[in-house]
């Protein structure tokens, strides 16, 4: 992979050598790299039926592809992206690769674990991309019963197995974090001293952990009631439909935060490292994670609002969900505190740093909107909210992890990527981004329903408008593929700390050795104590 | 609605300013955070940019006063939203007495209305002006949601239940009717158009078309044809409890306990009668379900309406039902 | 890499210092694992008391008809076995190396004796047409309340099924235990898979203590 001359010195990609190095691996760092191609793969699939969507979306009527084909794809574009990208986005592969390095670990707490978590992953996405070329999937994402389990007659079960699958790939992650963080810490690295990415993966964990079996049992109850129609979900045999609804959302609501507090770890570090400054309020910044990750789990109702739950639940739902909104709003506020009096570096992955931060806080604000219930009521199952978790998800997310990746990209594999090309990609997918879904803000209130193949003619501009976006997000998200690609054989070689940073990731040789460390580090100082840094001398990449 | 690029919908019943004026608050709120953060970004990180590689900028913690600040001001904006937003949920959910019914049925992929007189429209509502209207709304397969942009308002409607919504048309025109909960296939076909009309033009709408008599009437010829009148008597002596007087009152039942004699429970008694048996009675209703489609129960359930307490004399049928003496079988 | 103080040796895996942090880590693992495990038959239990108190008549109906003694019997047998998987552990902390052996056979033995009065139970239900499907009919109920009846018995499929599939698994997690303990493998000094299964066991086996009393007691005398 890496055959320049200088690189002689023995790392952890090329202490073996093969196939079987790499499928039976228990190290981290390889395994985070698996995870990396696989959910690379299937972002560039679930972005592909993203681009058929808005390509259809560009005329009122149905022209591209048939009704029942639009469903498939919406449907296969949220399973895949939630399941299959976003949820092990951050923590299956930064958190994998850095996490144990951060606290100075030579591995997780359970390596083959690790390893059987990546597999559950690709075996689960390989039931569902089996669903999706026998016929694909027509019930949304969110599988609602009494469609998904009587009227819908796709490969449900396939595709609910596959994500049944991979969820048991989430929980023993999160399992497998938790641990680490608890028993794997270096000497003198106290839960103090630890960098706010790793604060944000263990609250991210415990969600994983408490969450993620409850979906596992409510599909479970969804394929006995497709296959035996035991009637648990249906109106005709008692059933309740909506409470497949709660149980659905009471995993999926915490895992936006599964998909998002992760992607804010990697906003702490990068604010830090590109303003030379510790993060201001560490504790406050810390800790709301945790709360987020608490909360998260007693607003599932607001999903609800128009769904028959009482008028009382749907006024306790909104109360709480307010709550989530504090912890939120103080990461953002003390990011932004961060940046006062720093020294302010203007590297891609900063920039990425500041569009998470602009477009998290305009997906939170409107946050406020859809947690209103008079707004709510209004705006739900409408592009409103389409745009709204887009900006948390794709605006907040895949902007952090493009940051972190950019960020850690040289210590992964001891290159550099090209800065140029690197600075206009970000600045192209933020352009794209805020042309894409920004109009679908409109769309939303003016009353454009969600998961629509054909729509009334007055909506088109802002349809072409969202679709122009998206073709120049697309190019924005091809960019990186490519120069990331080329940098593996001709990015310049990079020093064992490009960036100043204080992690103890960047005090072992890029790429690390095997076990991470030639000795287990003993931490004396707090997290993003730049002074020690700067006795050291900066080596500049 | 004529331009080609709208960017507001129109308001078309008391609701919707009430709405929108909230919206103006929450986006007053929403820019100026967003400005401030943008401000804030942009001018530290021109203020503040790296003049050189070792530069060490001064170390600075944190404020407990700022963490205060900004947790408790935030908090005290979102509870002005919460409030505000549940006052409007509220008046969204409780509808006015005088609203006038009409009930809906959803059904792949289609919205079949019925109004009190009878008429009944396929994928179009007509309403009169300035008058509230009460949807009683149920489903015949999977979940729809009604969803009228211009009213702004929206509401599940689920199989094997009946769910509400009220709006109350200040403006005539023709109106976008959505389906907004994913149903299939044709999900985006399921919609239609709302007609708000002068009273007048309503009242003219009423009385032409042909209409095969009113919902009530239906109702009672249902009756009669599923022979219920033949234990349900009206004067009480049959092996059922009679339904003249019924709607509204409250029902005692075998095991203790009471319940309310409305819509849900009158259709529970149709499709499910063993789910609830009248105090003193036998369970030996058979079920309706199968026999009777959603439109039919609604068509009977306005038929027990329609015998029902008049509002001035209520107490009293209300006492006869709940005295009846037990019957043998 | 050569230089290192851990090489990975069969009791020390190279990622941890000492066998006491890969005890302490083995065993918080397991912890958290049964928390997710509560949280997935929590999802069910959650299911189970939203019907019962939506059709509490018809669920005491239909919970009657289940068999209590045996229920009783197959509680009394998974408490016998939690007793012997407890002094299978014991065994281990003693170092008693024969008495490992013995006290999981045992242990697995009495799981069998429960799943095999589970699948008697189990045909009986077959033969009594309790089982959800076409063929369903619960007597002395009318037309109205089979659906809620047959929501009772999908509910009680479900749960003893998962919970059967657990002691399936818990068998198997015997069987290796009893596999490597005969190989001499575990010792006063290693013994955390030992203490591991054991909690598993356990963990199966207090699922049970709950599905007894919800499924087969709650407003039992109410009928009578």
């Amino acid at each position: 992979m890496i055959t320049a001359a200088a690189q002689e010195r023995e790392h952890y990609l090329n202490t073996s050598y093969g196939i079987k190095s790499w499928l039976l691996t228990k190290d981290h760092k390889r395994i985070g790299l698996l995870y990396l191609a696989t959910i690379t793969l299937f972002f560039f699939l679930g972005g592909a039926f993203a681009t058929l969507i808005r390509i259809e979306l560009l005329t009122p009527q149905g022209d591209l592809v048939s009704s029942d084909t639009y469903n498939k794809l919406f449907t296969m574009h949220g399973v895949i992206m939630v399941f299959f990208f976003l949820i092990p986005s951050v923590p299956a592969t930064l958190g994998n690769f850095f996490m144990p390095m951060m606290i100075g670990a030579r591995d997780l707490a359970f390596p083959k674990i690790n390893l059987l978590s990546w597999y559950l992953l690709v075996v689960g996405g390989l039931f569902t991309l089996f669903a999706m070329f026998a016929g694909g999937v027509d019930t949304g994402w969110t599988f609602y019963t009494p469609y998904s389990t009587t009227y819908s007659n796709t490969w449900v079960i396939a595709t609910a197995l596959g994500i049944f699958i991979s969820g048991f790939s989430s929980i023993l992650t999160g399992l497998n974090f938790i641990v680490t963080v608890h028993r794997m810490r270096a000497p003198g690295m106290t839960w103090f001293r630890l960098p706010l990415f790793v604060w944000a993966n263990y609250a991210t964990s415990l969600i994983q952990v408490l969450g993620t079996p409850v979906l596992a049992v409510t599909i479970v109850l969804l394929f006995c009631e497709r296959v035996f129609h035991m009637g648990i979900f249906d109106p005709a045999r008692g059933g309740d439909p909506v409470l497949f609804q709660h149980l659905f959302w009471f995993y999926s609501h915490p895992a936006v935060y599964i998909m998002v507090l992760p992607a804010m770890g990697v906003i702490s570090e990068l604010v830090s490292v590109f303003s030379r400054k510790p993060v201001f309020g560490y504790g406050f910044v810390a800790f709301s994670s945790v709360a987020i990750a608490v909360l998260g789990f007693l607003v599932w109702g607001h999903h609800l609002f128009v769904s028959t739950q009482s008028v009382y639940a749907g006024m306790v739902f909104s109360f709480l969900s307010y709550f989530v909104a504090i912890p939120s709003a103080i990461k953002v506020f003390n990011w932004t505190a961060t940046l006062y009096k720093g020294s302010i570096s203007f590297a891609t992955p900063m920039l990425y740093a500041f569009g998470f931060v602009g477009l998290f806080t305009i997906g939170g604000l409107t946050g406020l909107f859809v947690a209103c219930l008079g707004i709510d009521v209004h705006v739900t199952d409408t592009y409103f909210v389409v745009a709204h978790f887009h900006y948390i998800m794709v605006g907040g997310t895949i902007m952090a992890y493009l940051g972190g990746l950019h960020y850690w990209w040289p210590k992964m594999t001891g290159r550099m990527y090209p800065e140029a090309w690197a600075k206009l990609s970000a600045l192209v997918i933020f352009l794209g981004f805020n042309l894409t879904f920004f109009p679908q803000f409109i769309l939303g209130y003016l009353g454009m329903p969600r998961r629509y193949h054909v729509y009334p003619e007055e909506f088109q501009v802002l349809h072409v408008l969202s679709t122009a976006g998206a073709s120049v997000l697309a190019v924005g998200y091809v960019i990186p593929m490519v120069y990331f690609i080329w940098s593996l054989r001709y990015g310049q070689v990079a020093g064992a700390n490009p960036w100043g940073a204080t992690g103890l990731e960047w005090k072992t040789a890029s790429p690390p050795p095997l076990h991470n460390f030639d000795e287990t580090p003993v931490v004396t100082h707090d997290a993003y104590d730049y002074s020690t840094v700067m006795e050291e001398g900066i080596e500049v990449g | 609605m004529g331009t080609k690029l709208p960017l507001f919908p129109v308001q078309a019943s008391t609701i919707a300013p009430e709405v929108d004026h909230l919206l103006y608050f929450l986006l007053a709120v929403a820019v100026f955070f967003t400005l401030l953060i943008f401000f804030s970004i942009f001018y530290f990180a021109v203020r503040y940019r790296r003049r050189s590689e070792q530069e060490l900028p001064h170390v600075i913690h944190g404020s407990m006063t700022l963490e205060i600040l900004w947790s408790v001001i935030p908090f005290g904006l979102t509870m002005v939203m919460f409030t505000w937003g549940a006052s409007i949920y509220f008046t969204q959910n409780v509808p006015p007495h005088d609203a006038l019914t009409v009930y809906a049925v959803g059904k792949q992929w289609m919205w079949k209305l019925q109004h009190m007189e009878g008429q009944r429209e396929i994928n179009e509502l007509h309403i009169p002006v300035g008058r509230a209207v009460k949807l009683i709304m149920t489903s015949e397969d999977v979940i729809h949601s009604f969803f009228v942009p211009a009213f702004r308002t929206k509401q599940d409607v689920l199989p094997g239940k009946y769910s509400m919504t009220w709006f109350q048309p200040t403006k005539p025109g023709k109106y976008h009717l959505f389906c907004a909960e994913y149903c299939g296939t044709k999900h985006s076909g399921m919609i239609g158009w709302v007609y708000v009309m002068e009273p007048q033009d309503y009242q003219t709408w009423l009385s032409g078309g042909a209409t095969t008599g009113s919902l009530a009437e239906n109702g009672q010829k249902l009756f009669q044809e599923l022979a219920c009148a033949n234990c349900h008597k009206d004067d009480g002596t049959g092996r059922c409890p009679k339904l003249v007087g019924l709607f509204g009152t409250s029902v005692p039942l075998t095991g203790g306990g009471s319940v309310k004699a409305d819509e849900a429970y009158i259709r529970e008694s149709i499709l499910n009668p063993s789910a609830k048996v009248v105090s003193g009675y036998q369970p030996v209703m058979p079920t309706f379900q199968g026999l009777v489609t959603e439109e039919n129960v609604l068509q009977l359930i306005e038929y027990v309406k329609s015998i029902g307490p008049k509002p001035a004399n209520a107490a009293a049928p209300a006492a006869s039902t709940g005295s009846s003496t037990p019957k043998n079988r | 890499m050569a230089d290192r103080a851990h090489a990975e040796t069969p009791a020390l895996r190279v990622q941890f210092d000492t066998a006491e942090q890969q005890k302490d880590a083995s065993t918080l693992g397991m912890w958290i694992f049964l928390i997710t495990e509560i949280m997935f038959f929590g999802g069910l239990f959650l299911v189970y008391t939203v019907y019962r108190s939506i059709y509490p008549g018809v669920f005491a109906h239909a919970s009657s008809s289940l068999n209590e003694v045996i229920g009783a019997i197959n509680t009394a047998v998974l408490l016998c076995s939690s007793f012997t998987m407890v002094l299978a552990v014991r065994a281990a902390q003693l170092g008693q190396r024969k008495a490992i052996v013995i006290f999981l056979i045992l242990t697995l033995v009495l799981g069998f004796v429960f799943l095999g009065v589970k699948a008697y139970e189990w045909n009986e239900k077959f033969v009594e047409h309790h089982v959800p499907g076409p063929t369903f009919h619960f007597e002395g109920l009318p037309a109205g309340d089979q659906g809620p009846a047959q929501l009772f018995f999908s509910l009680y499929f479900a749960m003893t099924g998962l919970h059967a599939f657990h002691m399936v698994i818990g068998a198997g997690i015997l069987m290796v235990l009893i596999w490597q303990a005969k190989k001499g493998r575990y010792s006063a000094d290693y013994m955390t898979p030992v203490d591991l299964g054991g909690l598993y066991w356990h963990f199966v086996d207090i699922i049970w203590i709950y599905l007894f009393p919800l499924l087969y007691l709650i407003d039992r005398h109410l009928l009578k």
